[in-house]
């Protein structure tokens, strides 16, 4: 990438930043509490698209890392009394050390057992929330009340609207400017080499089983963070967010708006948090259209939008 | 009960299930040995045998038609999706992937719009209790197990005895040289796909009488068959059925014991731990 080209591409960033903060002035309030919730799932599918579009690994069970992010948050808030910024601490610890445990046992699995094997720890993860129901409250969840943030003396209360959607845009802008440096690093370059072809990378020298376990902790961590943010910023935790639904969730997301590029994930996200919206208001059976947009996608998208406007015209977007 | 009796109790519930396990996750073997794709879908094609066994058994009120009938509509939709989807991408495996878990939504909300989000038993085609003298054990699920065996041996003879076994195992071991010897490969998946699909639909009218149909139970089907599949190795069919029996076996006595939540919990982990330590499963072939 050239000078110039590295500038565009941050200015583009940058922009799609600032459009969503200007959107809140103008949004009406359903919208603006949807474009909130949509930045925290966006930056889920960030974290998810690293490992997918960047270094060609197809998980099948983000949701516990998502879930980790809530329960780690949740449980500290609940049981211990912790407050917002300690609960979100332990939220992210907590995903680090799954993705961690995760990383280690699938490191040697190829093809589709990593898929496989992350969907079975997954369910693993899921029952546990439901076995442990004492702690957790299973699938009835629970409520975290009156959260609010200390910030240099003032005390913003995050279920204020104005709050939730700026706390949720800055979360947002972190992991999208953070994904655009990493892959733009050289640890980057490396997960590309690992989607492309993972022996050659090996015998180029690379420690590849490390790299690996990295690619799927910082995936892991931007996930639980999402997870960690979703719980403080919309106060609910519950075993839902642990099923396997929230683990193919970003992958309809990533693959939607465009595997492998830095905004595809936004993208997909907004266009299929709207479209679940819509159907959900028609039929009862509204995730058949979370099924449709699967095979649609590998159909006649392959590429995804993103993908395929990179593809056509700008051939510079990352 | 005492120890004894509670142990027994959970051997014959093993049993019974580890057969059935075995025939729901045969299919997925075998799609994943003959095509080399993972059929996330698999799970609903067994949902779609209960609902279609109860569908067919409450309207033409004999549960045998009804077991003849859900393997063959099953059959058919799996040679619809084959042609429509799976065909067009050539079998690519992470699109597959991603496709089939396309159609496990469309075909469980499809199931949740028409037939609604009841669960609905089939009354058993026969009634009878064996009785030991600490429980009576209902007749119905020792049939299910001896159906579940029969078809088991039935497919085992198929595959190694006909000419489409034949075809099947060639396209396993190498499918350009299967093609150039004019198997003909295409077919050959179509019917595989379907037969994988047809198989583990009879599993699920099997035990509708016992378990009642209900548009989510195909995921907890498909978790299972993963298990079992992963644990034997990929594409192995020997394999496959060794660890439905380890799975089956463990998961009643957990279940009866303990929870059978804790054992789901104990099965999926256990995957985990051995794809650990063995890359490619207990029986997996090499690269598989």
């Amino acid at each position: 990438m050239t000078r110039e080209r590295r500038g565009l591409v941050l200015a583009l960033h940058l922009a799609i930043i600032a459009v969503l903060a200007g959107l809140q002035l103008v949004l009406p309030p359903f919208h603006h509490g949807m474009v909130a919730r949509i930045m925290v799932l966006a930056a889920y599918a960030i974290g998810y698209n690293l490992l997918l579009g960047y270094t060609g690994l197809m998980s099948l069970g983000h949701a516990m890392f998502f879930a980790a992010g809530m329960y780690g948050t949740g449980l500290t808030i609940h049981h211990l009394g912790a407050g917002v910024a300690l609960g979100f601490l332990a939220g992210l610890v907590a995903g680090v050390v799954t993705a961690a445990v995760v990383g280690l046992i699938t490191l040697k699995t190829v093809g589709p057992a990593f898929l496989i094997v992350t969907m079975m720890l997954a369910q693993a993860f899921y029952l546990a929330t439901l076995y442990f129901n004492e702690v957790t409250m299973g699938d009835q969840g629970f409520i975290l009340a009156g959260l609010h943030l200390d910030l240099g003396g003032h005390r913003f209360a995050l279920a204020n609207p104005a709050v939730k959607y700026n706390v949720g845009l800055g979360l947002f802008a972190i992991c999208l400017l953070g994904s655009l440096w990493l892959v733009s690093s050289p640890v980057g370059r490396i997960f590309l080499a690992l989607r492309e072809n993972e022996e050659r990378t090996r015998l180029l020298g690379y420690n590849t089983a490390r790299y690996r376990l990295v690619a799927v902790v910082v995936s892991g961590l931007i996930s639980a963070l999402a997870g960690a943010a979703y719980t403080l910023l919309f106060s609910y935790v519950g075993s839902t967010f642990a099923g396997i639904l929230y683990s193919i969730y970003p992958l309809l997301w990533t693959l939607l708006g465009g595997a492998g590029t830095t905004l595809g994930p936004l993208v997909g996200t907004l266009l299929m948090t709207y479209v679940v919206d819509v159907a959900s208001g028609i039929t009862t059976g509204y995730l058949i259209v979370v099924g449709a947009m699967l095979v649609v996608a590998v159909l006649w998208a392959p590429a995804g939008v993103v993908g395929g406007i990179r593809a056509r015209w700008a051939r510079w977007l990352p | 009960m005492t120890l004894g009796p509670h142990l027994l109790l959970a051997l014959l519930e093993g049993t019974v299930g580890g057969l059935v396990l075995a025939l729901t996750a045969l299919g997925l073997s075998l799609v994943f040995g003959v095509m080399r794709i993972v059929n996330v879908a698999h799970g609903e094609f067994f949902m779609l045998g209960a609902i279609v066994a109860w569908y067919v058994s409450t309207t033409a009120g004999s549960f045998l038609v009804a077991l003849l009938v859900a393997p063959l509509v099953v059959g058919a939709v799996a040679v619809t999706a084959d042609r429509l989807v799976l065909r067009r991408i050539g079998y690519e495996p992470e699109s597959t992937i991603v496709a089939t878990i396309g159609l496990l939504y469309i075909l469980q909300q499809v199931v949740l719009m028409t037939y609604g989000p009841y669960a609905r038993p089939v009354a058993a085609p026969v009634y009878f209790r064996i009785d030991f003298p600490w429980f009576g054990y209902s007749g119905y699920k020792l049939i299910v197990a001896g159906a579940a065996g029969a078809l088991l041996v039935l497919t085992w003879v198929a595959l190694s005895r006909t000419t489409l076994g034949l075809y099947m195992r060639a396209t396993q071991q190498d499918r350009e040289m299967a093609q150039a010897f004019a198997v003909p490969v295409d077919r050959v998946y179509t019917t595989a796909f379907a037969v994988g699909a047809g198989l583990t639909a009879v599993a699920g009218a099997l035990i509708v009488p016992v378990q009642q149909a209900h548009y989510l139970m195909g995921l907890d089907a498909l978790l299972m068959s993963f298990v079992v599949v992963i644990l034997g190795g990929l594409g192995s069919l020997r394999g496959t059925l060794v660890a439905a029996f380890v799975v089956g076996l463990s998961d009643g006595v957990v279940s009866v014991l303990f929870s059978p939540t804790l054992a789901k919990i104990v099965a999926t982990l256990l995957v985990g731990l051995v794809l650990a330590v063995r890359g490619r499963g207990l029986f997996g072939e090499e690269g598989a």
